[in-house]
């Protein structure tokens, strides 16, 4: 009923700007968020290419995952506007107006972008396996037995192949947040996004999820990470955003964002994290 | 009262070669436990002596009485009016509690005030006045509101007294069976519910296959206490006047027969059977929805 021809075009030609033929993977212009008059994104502009890896540092408060979680409209932008893979996020352009979007849509949106949260969000009462299995068979309509061969796939990728039919209560931290990539994996969506998912980690199992990251990297996603950890940031990230006070100071490579903040309030932050 | 020197008794021995000395000492006496189980025991068995020897209990009656088909006939009346009352009261309740966490001010309103009529009043009144259904309404019609009937029934025909108990019962339970559930609903942590947002679920999908099997957890052992609750409250449908309920047929035969207290336990003894029945079903329940949560034991 919704269903317009035209309208990924038009999307393309608004996302990608004059010129531009694919895409940009996320394109956010002048992005704004407030809870009441609190207002958290001030105005946040910047562009994800395909394959490559944004990662968003900052102090907490600053709208880091505020941000993140508007790409996947989690959160509802207030003003400006948000792309993903050329299709506007949330809302529908129609005749010169913005149309909110149904639900259902906004859910099919949603299976193009995984998320992978802080405190993991497995659902407790599934095995790792059914974690892994319920979006496939219940959004996609995926074969059960189909989609639980491509979930021992997933498993065996992040190294959790014995995993299968353990609940997540009796998994460490880092096994059950590398369950959690393989279930945002398993709808093969076409960009991943972490909301500090190494924060709430024992130190010793930071590791083995940045290294599940890393691979994932190197494979060609589009990522978009918040995280504290400065040497993954530095070593896997194409683009670090420094955020502060919901605007974005600072963009460019990890080398001179990290390595030769211009910004007073970046040197300021990093000299209390590295 | 235990005069025992722990100190004279047994020295404290110096740690000697080969590992530590284990302590050996006298237990400490716990009189005044033994006096009260003793004390305990003596009126209990004083009591089901005299329950035995006391002829007032007719025991001869209560024998006659507990496998009568009257008897047993009642007990799967009451056992009908709890299952289906109950059924009825965890639809509407689920509906409330679904209503009351809705974002629209009316439906809110609505769950609210009902609520605050069928948890506030007594289920007595509240049968009492179903039993008047047919009175305060003598029809039924079918129709366009203003506009053409298309039929009409007379209330006394549509509805029995047994369907006007299981009404009555099930919409006041409703109000509780609401709480519970919405107690269970809000008691799972959001992060589930954006997790399965952000896997594209759908608002229904999230609530069928996430919020409620965990919600589950936390509905189950108070619907288990309503279901006995509801058991025992069947007792009152007497009051729309439904008759052919356990207790109210115990009643009934007693006033025949003079015997007021064998039927009495012969009515006691068949709730505490069901009861009993219940809670079993109450644990493998719960066993069920613990899956894969601490404490499971299941899956340990």
């Amino acid at each position: 009923m919704t269903t317009d021809p035209t309208q990924g075009q038009a999307g393309d030609a608004a996302a990608g700007g004059a010129g531009a033929r694919v895409p940009d993977m996320v394109l956010a212009e002048d992005v704004w968020k407030n809870y009441g008059s609190l207002d958290v994104l001030k105005g946040i502009s910047l562009r994800v290419g395909r394959g490559e890896v944004l990662c968003l540092i900052g102090p907490s408060g600053s709208g880091k995952s505020t941000f993140l979680r508007c790409i996947n409209h989690l959160e509802k932008v207030n003003a400006g506007r948000l792309w993903v893979d050329g299709e506007l996020i949330g809302y529908r352009e129609r005749g010169g107006a913005l149309h909110e979007m149904p639900p259902k849509d906004a859910a099919r949106q949603r299976r193009n972008i995984g998320m992978v949260f802080q405190q993991f969000n497995l659902f407790p009462h599934m095995t790792v396996l059914d974690n892994i299995t319920c979006a496939p068979v219940l959004t996609a309509g995926a074969k059960k037995p189909q989609a639980q061969q491509r979930a021992r796939e997933l498993l065996d990728r992040v190294g959790l192949a014995d995993k299968a039919s353990a609940y997540p209560e009796q998994l460490s931290g880092g096994q059950q947040q590398r369950v959690a990539i393989a279930r945002a994996l398993a709808l093969s969506p076409k960009l991943m996004l972490f909301d500090e998912p190494t924060s709430a980690l024992d130190p010793e199992l930071v590791g083995e999820v940045l290294d599940v990251m890393r691979d994932l990297a190197d494979a060609g996603m589009t990522m978009v990470v918040v995280t504290h950890e400065m040497g993954f940031a530095r070593e896997v990230a194409d683009t670090v955003a420094f955020m502060d006070g919901g605007v974005v100071v600072e963009m460019g490579a990890p080398g001179d964002v990290i390595g030769n903040p211009q910004h007073g309030r970046t040197r300021a932050f990093l000299s209390k994290v590295l | 009262m235990s005069a025992v020197n722990v100190d004279a008794v047994s020295p404290a021995p110096v740690a000697g070669a080969g590992g530590p000395h284990r302590i050996d000492a006298i237990p400490l006496r716990h009189p005044g436990r033994w006096t009260a189980a003793i004390v305990l025991i003596i009126v209990v068995v004083l009591f089901l002596y005299g329950a035995a020897t006391n002829p007032a209990y007719s025991w001869d009656y209560y024998a006659k009485y507990i496998f009568d088909q009257r008897i047993s006939k009642a007990a799967t009346v009451t056992l009908e009016l709890t299952v289906l009352s109950m059924i009825l009261a965890i639809l509407v309740g689920v509906l409330m509690a679904v209503m009351r966490l809705s974002p629209n001010a009316v439906l809110r309103g609505v769950s609210w005030t009902y609520l605050w009529i069928f948890r506030g009043t007594p289920v007595y009144v509240q049968l009492v006045l179903w039993g008047l259904f047919a009175t305060i309404y003598k029809s039924i019609r079918v129709g366009i509101p203003f506009g053409p009937t298309f039929f009409t029934i007379t209330s006394a025909d549509a509805i029995s007294v047994f369907w006007l108990a299981v009404i009555g019962l099930g919409l006041n339970e409703a109000a509780y069976m609401a709480e519970i559930v919405r107690a269970g609903i809000i008691s799972v942590n959001h992060g589930q519910i954006e997790a399965a947002t952000a896997l594209g679920l759908t608002w229904w999908q999230t609530m069928r296959h996430i919020t409620l099997p965990q919600a589950m957890r936390i509905i189950i052992p108070p619907t288990g206490n309503e279901v006995i609750s509801m058991l025992k409250t069947t007792s009152l449908v007497t009051a729309v006047p439904f008759t052919m309920d356990l207790y109210t047929r115990s009643r009934d035969i007693s006033a025949e027969t003079f015997t007021p207290i064998p039927l009495l336990l012969v009515a006691s003894t068949w709730y505490l059977a069901f009861t009993s029945v219940l809670m079993v079903g109450q644990y493998f329940l719960e066993k069920h929805f613990a899956k894969g949560l601490r404490r499971a034991g299941a899956h340990g």
